[in-house]
């Protein structure tokens, strides 16, 4: 029998993979943008378990406003992606210092 | 504890999973990332189902497998990258990786207390079904926030057109509302003149 400590274990392990896939391509967006989905998808994997085991279904209202939202920020982060490819002919973090922070 | 079918499928996709999110941050080429991006979702999504989460395991399928991530290649393939340089501190940002993510697993297995979440799933009532669940749930208490999603998704469109939309000098384009506005009389001049006669003529 599935237990709930199954579902939010395998959250928790997904969530510390996007972690990790982030500190370790800090260089390319296009995968930074993926680990970031893949955070969200561990948390709404949480909201999901949680839904079910504790037959509430505000949890998968809540995963539905966080698929809603997710699909929203993707879209305008690759336009800026390719707004600003498109300028400096690179997507490359190290290259991009033109604000000197 | 019995290994159950529904256990060993959870562990199967779970593995499944588990190996395509390290090959997303992991592999060199972002087609292939994007693609093992893939295989993740639909397997959350079988995931999902094992919850009996149909309606959410579905829209997964659909707004991410079909929309989100299809855009991700588009973006990936339309733009011509140079990984190389993109891959430096790859390997040195490795250790410093593995090791927060290892301290942040253990950190948060640590909090959950696994033994105090085994519980089991409560039973479904007879004929229950999980969109009609997730409907009164959500036409009924989350009317406002539902249409506010809908405020949003418009927004990003708009904000995803206007930041890609350029306008390139000299080029020659048409303006639908103008071509929509016109009268015949500013397209044909009727002249009124004297018909020829055989003498007149050369």
């Amino acid at each position: 029998m599935i237990t709930l400590a199954h579902f939010i274990v395998l959250g928790a392990v997904l969530f510390c993979i996007s972690v990790a896939g982030i500190f370790i391509n800090r260089k390319n967006i296009i995968i930074l943008l993926m680990a970031i989905e893949l955070m969200l998808l561990s948390v709404n994997m949480n909201f999901v378990a949680f839904s079910r085991y504790l037959g509430d279904a505000s949890g998968q209202v809540f995963v539905f406003f966080i698929l809603t939202v997710a699909a929203a920020e993707s879209a305008i982060g690759l336009a800026i992606l390719v707004v600003l490819f498109r300028n400096r002919a690179t997507i490359n973090v190290g290259e991009i210092d033109t604000l000197k922070g | 504890m019995e290994l159950t079918w529904n256990l060993g499928l959870f562990y199967a996709f779970a593995t499944v999973l588990v190996i395509a999110a390290l090959g997303v941050i992991s592999v060199k080429n972002s087609v292939h990332a994007a693609l093992l991006l893939v295989l993740c979702f639909f397997t959350t999504a079988a995931l999902w189902l094992l919850m009996q989460a149909e309606f959410l395991a579905i829209a997964l399928v659909l707004v991410y497998v079909g929309a989100v991530m299809v855009l991700f290649l588009f973006v990936v393939m339309m733009l011509d990258i140079n990984t190389e340089p993109m891959r430096e501190g790859f390997i040195r940002y490795l250790p410093i990786g593995i090791g927060v993510a290892l301290v942040m697993l253990a950190e948060m297995v640590g909090l959950m207390g696994v033994k105090s979440l085994a519980t089991p799933p409560p039973l479904d009532p007879a004929g229950a079904s999980n969109t009609v669940w997730l409907g009164n749930a959500l036409f009924r208490n989350f009317l406002l926030p539902f249409e506010t999603a809908a405020v949003i998704l418009t927004v990003a469109v708009i904000a995803a057109i206007m930041l890609t939309l350029r306008k390139r000098e000299n080029t020659k384009y048409q303006n639908p509302s103008r071509q929509v506005a016109v009268k015949a009389s500013e397209r044909v001049r009727i002249v009124k003149m004297q018909s020829a006669t055989k003498e007149a003529a050369p």
